[in-house]
């Protein structure tokens, strides 16, 4: 091993230390970061909980306020994406940059699909009246709250909640493509990565595969239940 | 005394061509970001003090125009006369900066930064550039919560606990902008902390240098890794909280408002589940600093390593289900409030083990009373003080009498100022010619020493005495209860007594500066310490070591029979000592 | 000048300053233990030229002792308080015979709601005064709090009784007065900027008096 390379670097500490975990730092630094990332949707995710469990009435029944096809549509797309992230780390570690790209690019795309399509079943939402504080007076989703079909008592809960935890969750989507756009314009696209050397793959990858697990609970908690 | 190889020539070695930018204000170097927590925060932690004291010209002197009050403006204290609405800006600005910008940052942000990578030996953070983000975000946060001050309507009104609903809704508080700049500080803080954090953790766990196992290493890395721990799962909650408080402020969210089914007391949950790992963030890494400055001055070993190591653990795990202790009177679940008594009686063990270490270890010892081992020793007997007056908040019963009183308050500050300040005040005098190549005046860190002690006990001292009696926290004027009148001797005698300790901790703000550019150029180990830290020439250099040391032993080997100097330092090779299997290994 | 808790007016003050006595002369013991052995230690041990200090890693039998004498003292305090505890706050602790007053809290005052001559809540002979806490002596009181807008607190030191105000949530607690005269209810939890003034007076009554002021202030009400 030569101590010049800065592929050497990038997998382990730069010089003898004593033996830590067998996981180099930027890898462990991720996992670190994920552990608090837990702690943090827990935390908007335990609120829901006792929000929901606690409210002063019954819950919008799913399918009145959020269309679930287009969502589901959505979290296949999402997890897709989490494929072709696996993709580009097995073609990286098998040393085929050429191969790596072309599914880092496709995750970026899934994921900036995702994004996309959850901005514009937001505006859908807001259109019809759906919206943080609960429903907009005079709106579509008013009337029916009007006539019962919706729970007056709980809507403003329902907005609070929706919003909050898959606004959060989009804003790390959206992270997470930022990331990896810059890691495919920056390392990938220059033929950085290679057999030896794929940390940022591997990382940004786990943080994908997280991302990609939240929503995956967030879809079933809120659109489904 | 000779110098390992390993540290040789270091000044020289790297040559140093980052521009002035780049070495000090965006600076990836651990030290130097370490140094730009501690002026920032120490600016934090004046301006706290500088709240407190217009808190105590109030409670002393009630409705008399406070000296030097002209200036304030008239919504906060016409002719200098204080406001009610100012008065309850004063109490929550005071935490705020007290415990988010002055004693955590100035534990974990300095500290953290500076010894971590000095003391298990290596050359920088394991992500340097994170940790310039972390001191960015954090000098964010506390430019926002200090413009607060300064908006319309003025800073924020519901305490530093910004209990919900009165925080989430501004025709309750009266404040608005304030109340919503706290939030988006509060945001930056998290953010910094978590950087911070999983940086620390990560250099803990993989760059330690060869033969620093994990029982090598000194007591105040161990309890900054475990508080780097606590923050890293803590600050993402409260974060998450003061986000949701934004959203109930901002855009009409329902979280916190219990008109449209909301809970009041989600709010104290979260912040509570976030809050007492918090209590413990802000005194682990002050215990773990005070155990290295004991066992230099006693010069002996640290007594019982190994349980001090389970203790900080012990009190770690326990810190995540204590939270409800703060909740007994709030209409939580009486059942609960059960279990959490036991719990918090039981977080009191391996406190109690901590306290009986540390005078284990100045047993038998030959006692050096340099300044930082007086503000160490001093550590230990204000600490066991708060700590003893939290047993009677654990007893559920005696909680419904004392809760939010004085009681509480005098509890809180002989933790937070006579455990962590003086802890810091002890670790700064300590650690200062590693960080500026120059001794703070002895003499004068004495007198300030003295004083801050007599004058601190006079302060809070008398507050479990109000308590006692049922003074309630965060009141404008106590007078208005007739049964409080009597006790306004006492509330005078505390406010000069606040008076003239902020008066003295002038005295270690200017011995600070005044020996920057003034102070005796410190030797290489002016404490003949063990740390690895003390290796390096004083100030230790960009990259610390050209490679570095190999480590023999723990880090309070003093008075060994080994040698004849009464310490033996961890890089240091007798030889009866092997080489570390990590050194060998390596191929250079 | 008043240098203990104050003065004991309801069944709570003799547990919870017993307990409090209790934990003072433990925490006591303990903060001398440990202040004269520091003072000692200083003293003692010096720095004198010429000595080096004893070289020890310490003593596991030690460890254990001050283990074990904190842990089992703590449970045994935990113990003991959560008899009282159960006593004063526990699910079913309130008496059954207990006399229902409706505190309602508000920024900032206390709106005490008397439930008349029928003794229930809830009926038209109610009656609400603006922070005017009146109570029987001798006998169980239960107040009902509800809130307005912000978290208020109940509190009367004297009662040594204490009960958060929340809003959104329907809270009860007990207690029950001993010696009849004039005290302080006070708001303890922050609550807006006239927190500080946010206190009501309690009058503790002799029964008859109780009654006889009752009747009158039923009168005045339904005027």
């Amino acid at each position: 091993m030569t101590h010049a390379a800065a592929t050497v670097d990038q997998m382990q500490p730069p010089f003898p230390a004593e033996r830590g975990l067998e996981v180099y730092n930027k890898k462990l630094g991720m996992w670190i970061f994920l552990a608090s990332e837990v702690m943090f949707f827990a935390a908007l995710i335990g609120t829901y909980i006792i929000l929901r469990f606690g409210a002063p009435g019954e819950w919008a029944r799913p399918g009145i306020v959020l269309n679930i096809k287009i969502t589901a549509f959505n979290t296949f797309l999402l997890i897709c994406s989490s494929v072709s992230m696996v993709k580009a780390y097995a073609a990286i570690q098998d040393g085929d940059p050429k191969k790596m790209r072309f599914w880092l690019l496709m995750t970026i795309l899934g994921g900036a699909s995702f994004v996309g399509i959850q901005v514009y079943e937001y505006m859908h939402l807001i259109e019809h009246g759906f919206v943080p504080s609960g429903v907009r007076d005079g709106s579509e989703l008013a009337e029916l709250v009007a006539k019962g079909t919706l729970p007056a008592a709980t809507m403003g809960l329902y907005g609070s909640t929706f919003f909050t935890m898959t606004g959060f969750h989009g804003f790390h989507v959206t992270c997470g493509v930022i990331s990896m756009t810059y890691l495919y314009l920056t390392k990938a696209l220059p033929g950085k990565y290679s057999k030896q050397d794929y940390g940022g793959i591997e990382t940004v990858g786990l943080y994908w595969h997280f991302v990609d697990l939240v929503w995956i609970i967030l879809f079933t908690i809120v659109y489904l239940i | 005394m000779t110098t390992v190889a390993a540290t040789a020539h270091t000044e020289h070695g790297h040559h140093d061509d980052r521009s002035f930018i780049r070495k000090y204000i965006f600076s990836t170097d651990h030290k130097i970001i370490g140094i730009q927590f501690l002026f920032v925060s120490l600016f934090f932690l004046l301006v706290g003090g500088l709240l407190a004291m217009q808190m105590r010209w109030q409670l002393g002197f009630p409705g008399r125009p406070m000296p030097g009050g002209g200036i304030l403006p008239d919504t906060m204290a016409p002719g200098g006369v204080i406001l009610p609405e100012y008065y309850i800006q004063l109490v929550t600005m005071h935490g705020t900066f007290m415990v988010f910008f002055a004693i955590m940052p100035l534990l974990v942000g300095v500290f953290a930064n500076f010894l971590i990578p000095l003391k298990i030996g290596t050359h920088d953070m394991a992500f340097p550039r994170i940790n310039m983000w972390s001191f960015w975000t954090f000098l964010v946060g506390g430019i926002v919560m200090l413009s607060s001050l300064f908006v319309p309507d003025g800073a924020a009104r519901a305490g530093w606990t910004m209990y919900a609903p009165l925080s989430a809704r501004h025709d309750y508080s009266g404040a608005s902008i304030g109340q919503e700049l706290w939030s988006v500080s509060i945001i930056f803080v998290g953010l910094s902390s978590i950087l911070g954090s999983l940086n620390y953790i990560t250099t803990i766990i993989n760059n330690r240098a060869p033969g620093m196992t994990w029982f090598r290493l000194p007591l105040s890395v161990w309890s900054l890794f475990i508080t780097a721990i606590l923050g890293l799962l803590a600050l993402p909650v409260l974060s998450g909280a003061a986000i949701m408080l934004l959203f109930d402020q901002t855009i009409g969210t329902h979280f916190f408002d219990p008109g449209a089914g909301g809970q009041a007391l989600l709010w104290q949950h979260l912040f509570w589940f976030f809050g007492h790992p918090e209590v413990y963030i802000l005194i682990l890494p002050a215990m773990g600093m005070v155990s290295d400055i004991i066992s230099n001055g006693s010069r002996k070993p640290i007594f019982g390593y190994h349980s001090m190591v389970f203790a900080i653990v012990g009190i770690a795990f326990l810190g995540w289900i204590v939270w409800g202790h703060h909740m007994f009177v709030s209409g939580m679940n009486p059942t609960l409030g059960s279990s959490f008594m036991v719990s918090t009686l039981v977080i009191a063990v391996p406190s109690a083990v901590k306290v009986f270490n540390w005078m284990g270890t100045m047993w038998r010892g030959n006692i050096r009373f340099h300044v930082p081992m007086l503000h160490a020793v001093a550590f230990v007997a204000m600490f066991v003080i708060g700590g003893l007056s939290g047993i009677f908040m654990a007893a559920t019963p005696v909680d419904m009498q004392i809760h939010d009183t004085y009681f509480i308050v005098a509890h809180l500050h002989y933790v937070l100022f006579g455990g962590s300040l003086f802890a810091l005040f002890g670790a700064i005098t300590y650690w200062y010619p590693k960080m500026f190549g120059r001794m703070m005046s002895e003499g004068w860190g004495k007198v300030h020493f003295w004083l801050t002690f007599v004058f601190y006990n006079c302060t809070f001292f008398p507050m479990h005495i109000t308590g006692m009696a049922g003074e309630m926290r965060r009141l404008y004027d106590p007078n208005q209860y007739t049964f409080l009148q009597p006790l306004q001797p006492i509330r005078v005698f505390i406010s000069i007594s606040a008076f003239l300790l902020f008066a003295s901790q002038l005295i270690f703000f200017v011995n600070f500066w005044w020996s920057l550019w003034k102070g005796k150029k410190a030797p290489q180990n002016p404490w003949e310490d063990n740390g690895l830290e003390w290796s390096l020439p004083s100030p230790a250099p960009h990259g610390n070591w050209e490679r570095v040391p190999n480590v023999y032993r723990g880090p309070y080997e003093f008075s060994s029979p080994q040698v004849a100097e009464d310490y033996l330092p961890q890089y240091k090779k007798l030889p009866t000592d092997r080489e570390p299997a990590a050194a060998s290994a390596a191929t250079h | 000048m008043h240098w203990w808790l104050p003065f004991k007016a309801s069944t709570f003050a003799g547990p919870i300053d017993g307990l409090f006595l209790a934990i003072l002369i433990i925490t006591g013991i303990a903060f001398v233990l440990v202040e004269v052995g520091l003072i000692w230690f200083i003293v003692k041990y010096r720095a004198r030229p010429g000595r080096k200090a004893f070289y020890t890693h310490g003593n596991t039998r030690a460890e254990v002792i001050w283990t074990t004498i904190p842990a089992v003292t703590m449970v045994a305090l935990g113990l003991i308080s959560n008899h009282y505890w159960v006593q004063m706050k526990g699910r079913n602790s309130i008496p059954a015979n207990a006399y229902p007053i409706g505190v309602h809290a508000k920024q900032f005052e206390w709106q005490i709601t008397y439930p008349g001559a029928d003794g229930k809540l809830g009926t038209p002979d109610d009656f609400t005064i603006r922070n005017q806490l009146h109570v029987p002596v001798g006998r169980p009181i239960v107040v009902h709090l509800s809130a307005e807008d912000v978290i208020h607190s109940f509190y009367v030191p004297q009662f040594r009784v204490r009960q958060d105000v929340v809003p959104g949530m329907d809270i009860k607690a007990w207690f029950q007065a001993t010696v009849p005269g004039t005290y302080e209810l006070g708001c303890s939890q922050l609550c807006g900027l006239g927190h500080y003034r946010m206190r009501a007076q309690v009058f503790v009554h002799t029964q008859e008096d109780f009654d006889a002021w009752m009747k009158q202030a039923a009168q005045e009400a339904s005027q």
